[in-house]
């Protein structure tokens, strides 16, 4: 990228060309309180080797997931990202091209995003997917407007205490300054029990979130949830995994109308948390409330396949304030990393990557608590991760001797839920060994 | 627009009127988009219409209308209550073309208070209104 110098003659030439004598004169309506009356307070410039070595110094503060094994999750997972994902996102044909104004002048653009959408319905039993979101949280936050638009009813919505905390304060700060109740069923023992569900949700109600598995791993009674939801004419809205869709029920088959998702763990880095994927895809009777872009799939006038962005009426540069959404753009590299990974892993890769997390998480889960000094915060079914109780209640003292050992042991629960100070939430990946576990269970015990 | 009823009452945003009494005498609004509208919007693509029982206010929208290009929204002529809505035509958006005023009504709105009728034009000056449009 072209470095943009700003000379004294460059700064001549613009404020003659404007009609102002001098920056004094330009900034002259700034009022004299807010000017800021001295120079920014930065360190001298560097040169270029010295620059390098400062950059080198701080990026070797962090330690990144591959200099220690990681049992962090909580919505960002350690999972492998097969070499194929790089080698086809760093063509440079896809790493360094901005969608051009003219959508449709790039085709290869569209195609790729045109697979992901395709892959992403398959994954998901959903009819549509839009050609993705920011990351996770918004994706969780879109699909409640949305839902609210469709339900043409806007006075209540209700989200489990089991979905990601900070999706929760994502959709909070969403519905801020609206007039929707949003109200949050708590997740006793780990989970939401579909008799407090059902006594929160009424005929005003436009959706129920849930998370599956949840934030503390465990499964929800997901079908219970559907029904519910679907009695009081609300919506079901699910934060799945993508991961677990190789093992568990996918959410059309059990009854969401809208499935949303973080995409990083398909094929995408943690990259000390972001940029990340936001996955929505919906039935096919709400796809013109969606928020986002969309790519179809057509003819040019000479009958060949094309693809050009569709249902434009839906966004903003059409629909102005009454667009679905403010989203318009998509994060496309991020989404063809996911489209290359699911490619390549096919339904029966996708299956044995669940299995491997599932197997290895169950040994894990038992090598951990098996001397006592921990135990299952929860008596659920989980899929690759769970939440742990200290006995003697130190988790940050657990996780310092761990982190040590260069062990990522896990996450404390007391940031969000004060009432499990003493629990910590450890995700288990197809990444990690059973002698990177029996270490951990060496440490803890 | 030989095809125009006389007995039709327009908005300024393109909508008809046609108001009719029930067999109770309750004063009934169908209504429906004017065929010079419906020829401006070009190909349709999707129509959202509202849900019997609704209330509607004159001025504000009950619905929208989609073509490939654009999205309108289609506006109340009238203040009442949404009693009827011409479901069939979700599949059939050709009939909006064929018979607007006809097999393409909309929605039947029983009025409330007939105060919002005496802002709607006649046959020929909405007739005017179009002309005016077209030529500019």
């Amino acid at each position: 990228m072209t470095y943009i110098l700003n000379t004294h003659e460059d700064q001549e030439a613009m404020l003659k060309a404007v009609g102002a004598s001098s920056l004094e004169e330009l900034f002259a309506m700034v009022p004299a309180e807010l000017r800021l009356r001295r120079p920014l307070e930065l360190p001298s410039a560097m040169g270029e080797l010295e620059l390098s070595a400062h950059l080198a110094e701080l990026a070797a503060r962090n330690t990144a997931v591959d200099r220690a094994v990681c049992f962090l999750g909580g919505g960002a997972y350690d999972h492998f990202v097969p070499a194929v994902v790089d080698f086809v996102a760093a063509r440079s044909e896809f790493y360094t091209s901005y969608t051009p104004y003219q959508a449709e002048a790039s085709q290869g653009n569209l195609q790729a995003l045109f697979e992901y959408q395709t892959l992403i319905a398959q994954l998901t039993a959903m009819d549509v997917s839009n050609s993705s979101l920011y990351d996770g949280g918004s994706a969780a936050a879109e699909a409640v407007l949305m839902a609210l638009s469709v339900a043409h009813r806007a006075e209540r919505v209700v989200v489990a205490a089991s979905v990601h905390p900070e999706y929760r304060e994502v959709l909070a700060t969403y519905l801020l300054n609206g007039n929707t109740e949003l109200v949050t069923v708590a997740a006793t023992d780990g989970a939401v029990a579909p008799a407090e569900l059902a006594a929160a949700v009424n005929d005003r109600t436009a959706c129920v979130l849930i998370q599956h598995p949840n934030f503390f791993g465990c499964l929800e009674d997901v079908g219970a949830a559907a029904e519910i939801a679907h009695r009081a004419g609300a919506l079901l809205l699910v934060v799945f995994d993508p991961i677990s869709l190789g093992l568990l029920k996918r959410p059309g088959d059990y009854g969401a109308d809208i499935a949303v998702a973080e995409g990083q763990s398909l094929g995408n880095p943690l990259s000390f948390g972001g940029p990340y994927l936001g996955i929505l895809a919906c039935r096919e009777p709400f796809f013109r409330r969606m928020p986002g872009r969309l790519v179809g799939q057509t003819i040019d006038r000479r009958g060949r396949r094309c693809w050009v962005l569709t249902l434009q009426t839906r966004e903003q540069h059409i629909r102005r304030e009454k667009a679905t959404s403010n989203v318009c753009t998509n994060q496309a590299l991020l989404a063809l990393r996911a489209a290359v990974y699911l490619a390549l892993m096919g339904p029966s890769g996708m299956r044995h990557v669940a299995e491997l997390c599932l197997q290895k998480a169950r040994y894990a889960a038992e090598k951990l608590t098996a001397s006592g000094a921990l135990s299952l915060a929860f008596q659920q079914p989980t899929f690759k991760e769970f939440a742990l109780r200290v006995r003697n209640g130190n988790v940050n003292r657990l996780l310092e001797a761990a982190r040590t050992k260069g062990i990522f042991a896990g996450l404390p629960l007391g940031r969000w839920y004060p009432e499990l100070a003493d629990c910590l939430l450890v995700a288990v990946t197809e990444k990690r060994t059973r002698s990177e576990i029996d270490r951990l269970a060496a440490l803890v015990a | 627009m030989s095809d125009m009823s006389e007995n039709l009452l327009f908005s300024k945003t393109h909508e008809w009127v046609r108001v009719e009494s029930d067999a109770r005498g309750a004063k009934i609004a169908t209504v429906g988009v004017s065929a010079f509208a419906i020829q401006a919007l070009t190909d349709l693509v999707y129509i959202e219409l509202p849900q019997a029982g609704r209330q509607v206010t004159a001025g504000e929208p009950f619905g929208e209308v989609e073509s490939v290009k654009a999205v309108s929204d289609l506006y109340s002529p009238v203040n009442g209550q949404i009693v009827e809505v011409n479901t069939a035509i979700v599949d059939h958006l050709d009939r909006l073309s064929a018979d607007p005023y006809g097999a393409g009504w909309l929605v039947k709105i029983k009025l409330s208070d007939e105060s919002a009728l005496r802002d709607l034009l006649d046959p020929a000056a909405y007739q005017k209104q179009c002309e005016e449009a077209s030529s500019e």
